[in-house]
């Protein structure tokens, strides 16, 4: 690329790669016990909820970068997107490792028969393997070859990030304020994208 | 307790073997009796000790189990107490505005003596042993935990309760002005729970009242829970208020909110599974983050004293 990326840029995203590690910092130093700090009693149960709320988060965040750069017309934002959404995507993997490998200890019959037999672990795993084509086609190569394809197939992101709040909702035992707040962020961000959507359809229809 | 003073020896009043060396306890239980009625001041029996040490030490009862306990630290910083919060650490950092004395239990229902007693009339007569049971939580996870209490079986005969006591329902405390959770309708406030008549006066079913020989902490349910080694945590009621004896199966309060989850009698069985959820292992929690998990085991490891009770009963259909 030819053009010189503003000094700005470079500095949020410094920012928002540190953002991005501290949560898995903190895991590490609460993993070893650092100076007091721990990961509570049931240290797995721990990680699991930390990895798959900071995974949610930036999928919900890298949902926000477009509503926010139409309304502020900050066009650079679009180059934050792709570093939330990979950022997303390495939590969602980190919680499904914590799953297989420290909860269930490679017990592959028991992983599958939780993907198969519980509908919030099969909502759960499908969305981590929808993710998947989307990382895999993060780079600015992929995004040229596949042209308008790319944008058809990063639309799953709308899927993943639905499937995720299911996920949440359908584990909590009673108490559901969390996943209902994640369910209206997530309806939000999707109408604001549909009023978006019917707004250009007006303009069309009245020219 | 103090009602007019009966001197027939019922086999409730018996003393066991066990406290049969111990002095107090021998006086404790005469008292209670009525045999010695007034030489001891309320000092002296079975109380909560202000200095959080029971006075004298519990005995330890032999049939603990020989696991190492979690660190009192896990038990009482990793909680179920919604009155307090949802999440695992709201009832430590929560459950402080907890007023634990005055206590009093108020009984009723299918029982000869009933009304309402103070915490020091239902504690004096009886010894306490120090008990390490399982404790298994429905959401899959375990503890190992050294209990301070004596049988509920013991407390439950000194009502007298009629032939028509099927059933105990047990009230957990509902004051929004010390428990922040109970403004939030997550669960049928007051928290209820409930056990057939013969699960809650057989002698594995435990009247708490200390934890590590110390007083009960008031996240786990200070100042007088049960505890019900063989069921999923959430049957052993804390904080309790009220005992009710009825003929009827009670209301229950996670029964009432999700009744194809949580069934009454909820006993540890990893052959019927939470809907969501597997129920044929568990997290032993205290072993680290590499510990893996255990298989569970038929009502937690108590099936050979408690398996009786239930022949005849489909469990996957009363689960």
């Amino acid at each position: 690329m030819a053009v010189t990326t503003p000094r700005w840029v470079v500095t949020v995203k410094v920012a928002v790669w540190g953002a991005c590690l501290a949560p898995f910092a903190l895991l590490v130093l609460r993993a070893l016990e650092f100076h007091g700090l721990s990961l509570g009693a049931d240290p797995v149960q721990e990680l699991l909820n930390v990895c798959g709320k900071t995974g949610l988060n930036l999928l919900l965040l890298t949902l926000c970068i477009t509503p926010i750069r139409r309304s502020t017309g900050i066009n650079r934002l679009i180059s934050f997107r792709r570093l939330l959404g990979l950022f997303g995507f390495f939590y969602v993997v980190l919680h499904f490792t914590t799953y297989v490998w420290l909860d269930l200890g490679f017990a592959w019959d028991h992983v599958f028969e939780d993907i198969a037999k519980r509908p919030y672990i099969t909502v759960g795993f499908t969305a981590l393997l929808l993710l998947i084509p989307l990382a895999a086609t993060s780079t600015n190569r992929m995004q040229r070859q596949l042209g308008r394809n790319w944008v058809r197939v990063h639309r799953l992101v709308y899927v993943i990030a639905v499937l995720g709040v299911v996920h949440f909702w359908w584990q909590v035992k009673r108490d559901i304020s969390e996943p209902l707040l994640y369910a209206f962020l997530l309806t939000v961000l999707l109408g604001v994208r549909l009023h978006h959507a019917w707004k250009l359809r007006r303009k069309a229809a009245s020219q | 307790m103090r009602k007019k003073p009966d001197t027939r020896i019922k086999p409730s009043e018996i003393t066991p073997e066990g406290a049969f060396l111990n002095r107090r306890a021998l006086l404790k239980a005469a008292v209670a009796a009525g045999l010695v009625p007034g030489i001891m001041s309320a000092s002296e029996a079975a109380t909560i000790p202000a200095g959080g040490e029971f006075d004298p030490k519990p005995t330890k009862w032999p049939g603990s189990v020989t696991d190492k306990p979690n660190s009192l630290e896990d038990i009482s910083t990793y909680n179920n107490y919604y009155e307090f919060g949802a999440a695992k650490g709201d009832p430590a950092a929560n459950a402080h505005t907890l007023k634990t004395k005055p206590w009093s239990i108020q009984v009723s229902g299918e029982a000869a003596k009933t009304g309402t007693f103070t915490l020091e009339d239902i504690l004096a007569p009886h010894a306490l042993e120090e008990r390490v049971y399982r404790l298994r939580c429905v959401e899959a996870w375990s503890m190992v935990i050294p209990w301070v209490g004596f049988p509920l079986a013991d407390l439950l005969k000194r009502f007298e309760p009629t032939s028509q006591a099927k059933f105990v329902q047990f009230l957990t405390l509902a004051d929004r002005n010390q428990m922040p959770g109970i403004r939030y309708p997550i669960l049928e406030w007051p928290y209820r729970e409930g056990l057939t008549i013969e699960e809650a006066t057989h002698p594995l079913t435990l009247v708490v009242v200390g934890v590590y020989g110390k007083v009960l902490p008031n996240q786990n349910g200070a100042p007088i829970r049960i505890v019900v080694p063989w069921k999923y945590g959430f049957k052993s009621a804390k904080s309790i208020v009220r005992i009710h004896f009825t003929d009827k199966r009670p209301l229950t309060s996670w029964n009432m909110s999700a009744p194809q989850e949580y069934g009454f009698y909820s006993n540890v069985n990893p052959k019927v599974d939470h809907p969501r959820w597997s129920q044929a292992s568990e997290r032993k929690l205290g072993g680290g983050l590499l510990a893996g998990r255990a298989p569970t085991l038929m009502f937690n490891g108590y099936a050979d004293q408690v398996a009786s009770l239930y022949t005849g009963l489909d469990l996957a259909k009363n689960f």
